[in-house]
């Protein structure tokens, strides 16, 4: 029975891995910039549910959309005025400048609103099935993070940005030519990948407390999920989140916790060499 | 600027740094031991990512292994240079089998392996405790004399470290090796079709650059006395010592020297001044940096500068 908790646990925790990395993975597929700025939208979203709900008593699930709008505006603007001018040049060039800029928002989010970790409390319980104990706003969190993730496939796959945001991804050049504004698609690219991060922050906070120290470690899980699912697709960021999320709950438990992220990190370099594309294989056209 | 130019200003740099202790006190020669330490850095950086092009992320890496081979040894009675000698063989033998494994990747996947180098290390160092001492770090044996004694010896080290890995960077520059890197730079495909040996030429450059950084890490810690793995594998850090390089001018001999030499002194300035948004400010500078100085200090066109700034945004700045 232990294991069948501890891979409860895992999905659970693969399901916001997924969400977490998704925004992540677009954007690096499509305009293949790594964004570092990643962790501190997630960190962005996650106060600003927080605060919504402390302050002003909302719900979580009303802040949502509220969150993931400002996010979106966030990311929009950043790419069209700053991100644009140098989105050509080499990874490190993007690399330098998307540090820069996380250096300048965790800076803020510090001072503003300090390092003490918060979480919203809900309180609505735990539920047992088959020995497995899970509580509920956990499963709430998961199940709302495959909401999402959902969404913005079947954004990608059936609505028009979506499919200009592919067509950019497969070839800008040959998009440009068939009147993409690519520029546009960029921006509203990079503003989908601060909504999600935003929204996944949002998430969390209802399920793990969350500090601005842990910008860094929601990166560094972006990446690895981002490896090991393949990159740039939504289907590969779903692989990617929930293989992480199983493998973190199992391994935390044979070699201890402190072992979990060695082992995820570990797994990520032996296929970023054995296997680039990723688990997944697929290069991510939708 | 004509190469003996170059030798003359770097000539005259290292003057400067190791005579503040004349002419200046203790907290002026803290600053010197430190520009001097992160120029070999950013010197050593620059062969893989300025030379050959390769976006390392790997330099805390090294590091800090560094700084553990070194801590360790001299925890077990090693005498400090050879313990510094030591880590340095050591960390430069275990570059050239990582670069073996991770040069093979390009582009992003280079950066995400080589920063991927840094994690493994930082988490392999804190979770085995009973060598390293885990999260609670390591004590090195304290360097013998007072602190002016002390702060003398490892300015010199420093600075000596720094000339060593410019005096490489000259003979790279020149001779087979730095050719056949600026061939792989600027197209790795033609490079790799008129017979240069890619592979081994940027194993070489990655070896290269992990070599002293293994030196610095191994002399930073008997300079502290004591060190722990996030301070030695510091995220930053890693990223800190490629901005640095590209704010001079990467690929260069002195953009090295002074990017290193420029940023250290504004962030001490920050620092000082603004201490609630020193991480800011430096964001900030590194943003306009990327904007406004592609090309680095050394390259600055004026005119180019205005041509850039007034840029429409959404339509791309850079020339394509």
């Amino acid at each position: 029975m232990q294991y069948l908790q501890l891979l409860a646990n895992g999905i659970v925790l693969g399901a916001l891995y997924a969400c977490l990395a998704v925004g992540f993975s677009l954007v690096w597929g499509v305009l293949n910039v790594i964004n570092l700025l990643h962790g501190s939208f997630i960190i962005l979203g996650g106060y600003l549910a927080f605060f919504a709900w402390h302050n002003f008593g909302i719900h979580p699930l009303l802040a949502l959309p509220g969150v993931a709008l400002i996010l979106y505006g966030i990311g929009y603007v950043t790419q069209l005025m700053i991100i644009n001018r140098v989105v050509k040049e080499p990874v490190l060039v993007t690399l330098t400048l998307t540090f820069g800029l996380d250096l300048i928002l965790y800076n803020f989010m510090t001072v503003y609103y300090t390092a003490t970790p918060r979480r919203v409390t809900l309180d609505l319980g735990h539920i047992e099935l088959a020995g497995v104990f899970m509580p509920v706003d956990r499963l709430f969190g998961m199940l709302l993070a495959l909401l999402l993730t959902g969404m913005l496939y079947l954004l990608l796959r059936t609505s028009r940005t979506g499919r200009a945001i592919v067509a950019v991804r497969m070839d800008n050049a040959a998009a440009a030519l068939m009147g993409i504004q690519v520029e546009r698609i960029y921006a509203i690219t990079f503003g989908i990948g601060a909504l999600m991060a935003g929204a996944a922050g949002a998430i969390f906070s209802m399920v793990f407390p969350i500090t601005t120290n842990l910008a860094g470690d929601f990166l560094g899980k972006a990446f690895v999920v981002c490896v090991i699912g393949g990159l740039g697709s939504v289907p590969g960021a779903l692989v990617g989140g929930l293989a992480l999320g199983v493998i973190e709950s199992f391994a935390g438990q044979l070699f201890g916790p402190q072992h979990a992220l060695t082992v995820g990190f570990l797994l990520m370099m032996i296929l970023l060499i054995v296997k680039p594309t990723g688990l997944t294989g697929i290069k991510g056209y939708e | 600027m004509s190469d003996t130019q170059r030798y003359v200003a770097f000539a005259l740099w290292v003057f400067a740094l190791a005579s503040t202790p004349l002419w200046a006190e203790n907290y002026t020669v803290r600053m010197a031991i430190l520009i001097a330490m992160f120029t070999a850095l950013t010197l050593s950086w620059n062969f893989i990512g300025g030379l050959t092009g390769y976006p390392s992320l790997a330099t805390a890496a090294f590091f800090g292994l560094g700084s553990y081979v070194g801590a360790l040894l001299q925890g077990a009675g090693a005498p400090m240079l050879v313990a510094w000698i030591a880590a340095t063989v050591f960390v430069g033998v275990l570059a050239a089998v990582f670069g073996v494994i991770i040069l093979r990747l390009r582009g992003h996947y280079f950066a995400i392996g080589s920063f991927g180098l840094v994690e493994v290390l930082r988490l392999v160092i804190s979770s085995w405790g009973s060598l390293t001492g885990g999260g609670d770090g390591l004590n090195v044996p304290l360097v013998q004399g007072g602190p002016n004694a002390v702060a003398q010896t490892f300015l010199a080290v420093m600075v000596v470290i720094m000339v060593i890995v410019f005096v490489v960077t000259v003979l790279v520059d020149r001779g087979r090796l730095g050719f056949g890197l600026r061939c792989i730079q600027q197209n790795e495909d033609a490079a790799d079709m008129v017979g240069v040996d890619t592979t081994r030429f940027k194993v070489y450059a990655f070896t290269l650059s992990a070599l002293f950084c293994g030196t610095v890490g191994a002399a930073y810690a008997s300079w502290t006395g004591y060190i722990d793995p996030t301070d030695s594998f510091s995220i930053l850090m890693t990223i800190k010592v490629p901005v640095m390089c590209l704010l001079g001018g990467a690929g260069t001999l002195l953009g090295p020297v002074v990017g290193t030499a420029t940023f250290m002194i504004l962030e001490e300035i920050v620092w000082a001044n603004f201490l609630d948004y020193n991480r800011a400010i430096l964001g900030a500078f590194t943003v306009a940096l990327i904007l406004f100085l592609p090309g680095g200090l050394l390259r600055i066109d004026y005119r180019n500068l205005v041509t850039r700034f007034a840029a429409r945004p959404g339509r791309s700045g850079a020339p394509a």
